[in-house]
């Protein structure tokens, strides 16, 4: 038996299928993979994602620790703002992806996976020796992601009024909390007093931010409270959601799995995610900095695309690519999109790749259509079919 | 607990047989092999006319999560697929032993659906699998 989270036993309750997944025996779904990502993007799930590495950093050079660390620039956020970045090696490569939110001044929370937690606490106790800052993980806390076009309203009734009205006011990749660690609404802790599920020791955040392509939030409290907050949420008609299903979600919403489409040897530059590298101030030398310049000087041979199929089957992993007169690449994450009814990958192709290429499944050429990720925003497809 | 009906003779790799009165053969994948499949989305079936040998792959069956290759269960020629699953391949998951049937094969040796596994056999079978 590997880690469980504070919900496990909803889990078995609720009928779901046990896997395995980096030690942590997780549900990978509750009956339909299918159905479950269906819901989501019709109305709204939730998945718990307690196995993810939530880690505190604080202390007064928290700042210039952070300038340091990662690729992405804190000093573009707002007090309980979020970012999206990768932490990179000296060679540019991706450690791992992670969210950091802007707490105070002196605390910075990141949320980094869970199958990469050893080595980037290594890595992050490494390069924190000279910065004056404490790194503390929370294996206290869990986390449940609800998301889906009715995430808000459903979470929202399941609040206090005032932490209502906060998380109701919440801009995309904000976060509410108190910043004592205490819940954001003063008295919002009661369960007798039916204001807020689960919390009765405080230490709740809730982030509008997410891996599925849909609007909703993340929700981070005390593992000892999760029970409670699950079933209040179920009780709205929140229905949960297996890893089967995230990973669905989040291939059709063209976002970046780590471990399949990129890893350390892999820089931002060929995975899509030059977006997240802040280049400006040219003075910030993050680690990795000096790689993807050159690397960016020199030209960037591969890109990040999706593959669409034009026929029957389905994309997986590292299927071959072929691009005609161009070259070869691989699809790094391939499957079957739910809300396309189609076969979608995302693929490292050569950079002058166009808009169509072939795809080696069980040894035959098969037609695909290259298409700029997303495929699905919002519930919608958005990619031309 | 699958559904194993003990009318239908089953293999190691999770195909159920059904003797048919005209001699032929149908062939399916049992309630066990789909709930471990998870949903199904595409089934890639042989051609009719072609001839299989036991053991060899002739079908694939791709869920959400994998693609699985079927086997022929018994020696023969393929002479019908089912084309029902190309548009319904949830088929698999909904009637895996009815409307999911697979193909049907004439058999160049009845004497090899002797080797198949009965409904306990594959019960006992796949309980020893889990273990």
């Amino acid at each position: 038996m590997g880690h469980i989270t504070p919900l496990y036993n909803e889990h078995l309750a609720a009928g779901a299928k046990i896997v395995d997944f980096a030690g942590w025996d997780m549900p990978i779904h509750y009956g339909s993979q299918l159905e479950e990502h269906h819901q989501v993007r019709r109305d709204a799930g939730m998945f718990d994602v307690s196995h993810m590495t939530i880690v505190d950093l604080r202390g007064a050079g928290v700042r210039a620790f952070l300038h340091r660390l990662i690729a992405n620039n804190v000093d573009k956020l707002k007090p309980q703002q979020a970012l999206y970045t990768c932490m990179l090696n000296e060679q540019g490569g991706v450690i791992d992806d992670l969210i950091v939110y802007f707490m105070t001044e002196n605390w910075f929370r990141i949320v980094v996976n869970a199958a990469t937690r050893e080595k980037d606490l290594a890595w992050i106790k490494k390069q924190v020796a000279a910065f004056d800052v404490t790194v503390t993980e929370r294996p206290d806390l869990a986390m449940i992601a609800v998301q889906g076009p009715k995430a808000r309203e459903r979470v929202c009734e399941v609040l206090d009024p005032t932490l209502r009205e906060q998380a109701a006011q919440l801009k995309p990749f904000y976060a509410a909390y108190d910043v004592q660690g205490r819940a954001v609404a003063k008295g919002s802790t009661n369960v007798a007093g039916g204001r807020m599920p689960g919390a009765t020791s405080g230490d709740i955040f809730i982030g509008r931010t997410g891996y599925t392509g849909e609007d909703g939030f993340e929700i981070l409290l005390p593992g000892k409270d999760a029970a409670a907050m699950w079933r209040a949420l179920l009780g709205k008609g929140v229905k949960p959601a297996g890893l089967g299903a995230r990973d669905t979600l989040r291939l059709e919403a063209g976002m970046n799995l780590y471990g399949t489409d990129m890893d350390e040897t892999i820089t931002p530059l060929e995975c899509g995610l030059e977006w997240t590298v802040a280049w400006e101030p040219a003075t910030r030398d993050f680690i990795g900095r000096a790689a993807l310049e050159r690397q960016k000087n020199a030209g960037v041979k591969r890109k990040l695309v999706g593959l669409v199929l034009s026929g029957k089957g389905v994309l997986r992993n590292h299927l071959k690519v072929r691009v005609s007169g161009i070259g070869a690449g691989e699809t790094t994450s391939g499957g079957y999109s739910p809300t396309l009814g189609k076969a979608i990958a995302l693929a490292r192709v050569p950079a002058a790749t166009g808009t169509s290429c072939e795809v080696d499944i069980r040894g035959k050429w098969v037609p695909a259509t290259v298409v700029k990720p997303p495929f699905v925003r919002n519930g919608r497809a958005v990619v031309v079919l | 607990m699958s559904n194993i009906p003990n009318t239908l003779k089953y293999t190691k790799t999770h195909e159920w047989v059904q003797s048919n009165q005209d001699g032929t053969v149908t062939v399916g994948i049992s309630d066990h092999a789909q709930d471990l499949l998870g949903d199904v989305v595409y089934v890639e079936l042989p051609r009719a006319g072609r001839k299989a040998k036991a053991g060899e792959a002739c079908a694939v069956v791709e869920s959400v999560k994998a693609a699985s290759d079927i086997y022929c269960p018994i020696s023969g020629e393929i002479i019908e697929a089912n084309g029902a699953l190309s548009d319904k391949p949830e088929l698999v998951n909904q009637d895996a032993y009815g409307q999911a049937w697979m193909f049907r094969i004439k058999p160049a040796d009845p004497a090899e659906l002797n080797q198949l596994l009965d409904a306990a056999a594959y019960a006992a079978f796949i309980a020893a699998e889990a273990h």
